[in-house]
């Protein structure tokens, strides 16, 4: 990194940077804009359905922006009870994979080391197994004659089955079922680079285990929370599969409003009006995860 | 004493994690061999299930469909990936370089039904404007797996771009490769196990994605994902039983395969090191 490679590839270096940034341009950047666009403009009838922003006529162009479906999303409480909605469970699940997730990679961080990589390998294997599958196996498992309620019936801990599937609680055990793999794996990445010595120095000095647990490691450990967190929330906030699986008619995401607006009204403007304001949501956790990436690629260097 | 009393609850809670990953993941199995068709209840061991399973068509076809999409998309992956990469890692900070590890990295987190629907808005546009893609199908998911596979491979690629040493590579430039010669003799070989796993890793998620694939196929490529959500839309169903075992079986093979191989070449290579 020392060396500014002024004598390598010095035609090849247009290739290098070009074909991937003209790729990411035009299949990453540009459809945002396109987005933006079809946000503001009006739902038509037709194919597409919408309106074009631009008309030509008497020799001036007209460009038409139409707030409206920005508007419709603020008036209408639906809108706005499934942004909340998916917020609010974004933020439960996170939590309840840091809960679950800290400590499990803590204990593979503190295992002797030629075991680490197998634990890690048994955390990360689920997620390499399809995601469907996972949320597929928890309808089994919930559903009023599924297994838990028989067990516990069989238990005579209760009478009759407890109605799980299609209810809030199912979706949150889905996501943080299959998002807690995300979790661990920043997490563990900062924690196995603790410095020991550190631990040892404040436990010389006479600090409790808990004690260098709040003052030491966890604050050196921030930066795999905030990545594990964001890694975590931010495609939660748009999930759409596991409430649609696990949830019921009350738990409202945003996500599967977006998915109903699109493919079942076919209202392209409202849709793509909905995904704007999401990622205006997500503007804040985002940046957060890219300081991080470019903070842990700079320390590396 | 206190080092036991500390460790242990964090090592009952990664017991206690493990069971929670692995659990509906087995009793899944179990009932793959379930006899009875109503997948709760339990009728006797049989693997009739498998059988329907290879019986249907739409089944075998959105299967082999997935593994297309998969091999090409992973492949491509690789080749923006490593490039971006290599960007990232190698080149002087510049604006062009943040922008495009900023766009580089923005899949990782961004939400699916985000991708997706801006993904199908682009291909709609253009289909407009240039008269290409004519219709979505597997072209389309193609490149839209590509892109976002691209992101974790330049994750994967650039992590072990940057623990290379630079003067293996500025030797052989001093005595007379060119850059090309370099990165391909000098600096793949030294990638490779990160490009494999970049590969891998793209191959699986591939495989399983289904909002970003929903979004941008056609009438006429139908993946894996889009067959199991749509027939567990309606209802438990135990052929899905028998398709989830062999996929877990499937992965966990290969992930294990991997996972010996490299540490059995960890191990070749240590005790020089030491």
């Amino acid at each position: 990194m020392k060396r500014p490679l002024k004598f390598r590839l010095p035609k090849g270096q247009y290739w290098t940077i070009g074909l991937p940034y003209f790729w990411l341009l035009l299949f990453f950047a540009l459809p945002f804009a396109i987005v933006l666009k079809i946000s503001l403009s009006t739902a038509a009838i037709s194919i597409p359905p919408y309106e074009s922003l631009m008309t030509y006529a008497d020799e001036s162009i007209q460009i038409m922006l139409n707030l409206g479906n920005y508007l419709l999303i603020f008036d209408d409480s639906l809108y706005v009870q499934a942004y909340l909605g998916s917020l609010k469970m974004a933020f439960i699940t996170t939590l309840g994979c840091l809960l679950i997730g800290y400590p499990m990679a803590y204990a593979i961080a503190r295992a002797p080391k030629k075991h680490q990589g197998l634990l890690i390998l048994l955390v990360m294997l689920p997620s390499w197994t399809s995601f469907l599958i996972r949320v597929y196996a928890w309808m089994g498992l919930l559903s009023n004659n599924g297994v838990i309620n028989n067990f516990l019936m069989w238990l005579g801990v209760i009478s009759e089955p407890i109605q799980m599937l299609n209810t809030n609680f199912a979706v949150y055990i889905g996501i943080i079922y299959t998002y807690l793999p995300f979790m661990i794996l920043p997490l563990y990445a900062t924690l196995s680079q603790l410095d020991g010595s550190l631990l040892e120095a404040a436990s010389d000095l006479g600090s409790r285990s808990l004690n260098t647990f709040w003052k030491v490691t966890l604050p050196l450990s921030k930066g795999g929370v905030i990545a594990g967190s964001m890694l975590v929330f931010i495609p939660v906030v748009g999930e759409f599969v596991i409430p649609e699986l696990l949830g019921g008619p009350d738990s409202l995401m945003i996500g599967k409003v977006l998915w109903q607006e699109f493919f079942n009204n076919r209202d392209w403007p409202v849709a793509s009006a909905l995904a704007i304001i999401m990622l205006g949501l997500l503007i804040i956790p985002i940046t957060l995860f890219h300081r991080y990436q470019a903070k842990s690629m700079e320390s590396d260097l | 004493m206190s080092r036991l009393s500390k460790m242990s609850f964090s090592t009952i809670m990664l017991w206690a994690g493990m069971f929670f990953l692995y659990a509906p993941m087995l009793i899944l199995v179990i009932y793959s061999f379930n006899e009875s068709k109503l997948v709760t209840v339990w009728g006797g061991f049989s693997p009739k299930w498998y059988g329907e399973l290879f019986r249907d068509q739409q089944i075998l076809d959105a299967v082999w469909t997935s593994l297309k999409v998969a091999f090409f998309a992973s492949t491509m992956a690789v080749v923006l990936g490593t490039m971006a990469a290599f960007v990232m890692t190698r080149f002087k900070r510049s604006w062009g370089k943040l922008t495009l590890s900023n766009m580089i990295t923005a899949p990782l987190v961004m939400p699916e039904v985000i991708t997706g629907l801006s993904l199908l808005l682009l291909f709609i546009h253009m289909a407009d404007f240039l008269g290409w893609p004519k219709e979505r199908g597997m072209l389309t998911v193609w490149i839209a797996h590509s892109t976002f596979c691209a992101s974790y491979v330049a994750v994967v690629v650039s992590a072990r771009l940057r623990e290379l040493d630079l003067s293996i590579e500025e030797a052989a430039q001093d005595l007379g490769a060119t850059p090309l010669k370099t990165f391909f003799h000098i600096t793949v070989p030294m990638i490779s196990p990160s490009l494999a796993a970049g590969w891998l890793l793209s191959f699986s998620l591939s495989l399983d994605d289904l909002v970003i694939a929903s979004f941008t196929s056609g009438p006429g490529a139908t993946t894996l994902p889009m067959v199991v959500f749509s027939s567990v839309r309606m209802g438990v169903s135990p052929k899905i039983n028998a398709l989830a075992t062999l996929i877990i079986l499937t992965v966990s093979l290969i992930a294990f395969i991997c996972w010996y191989l490299a540490r059995r070449s960890e191990r070749k290579n240590l005790p020089p090191a030491m």
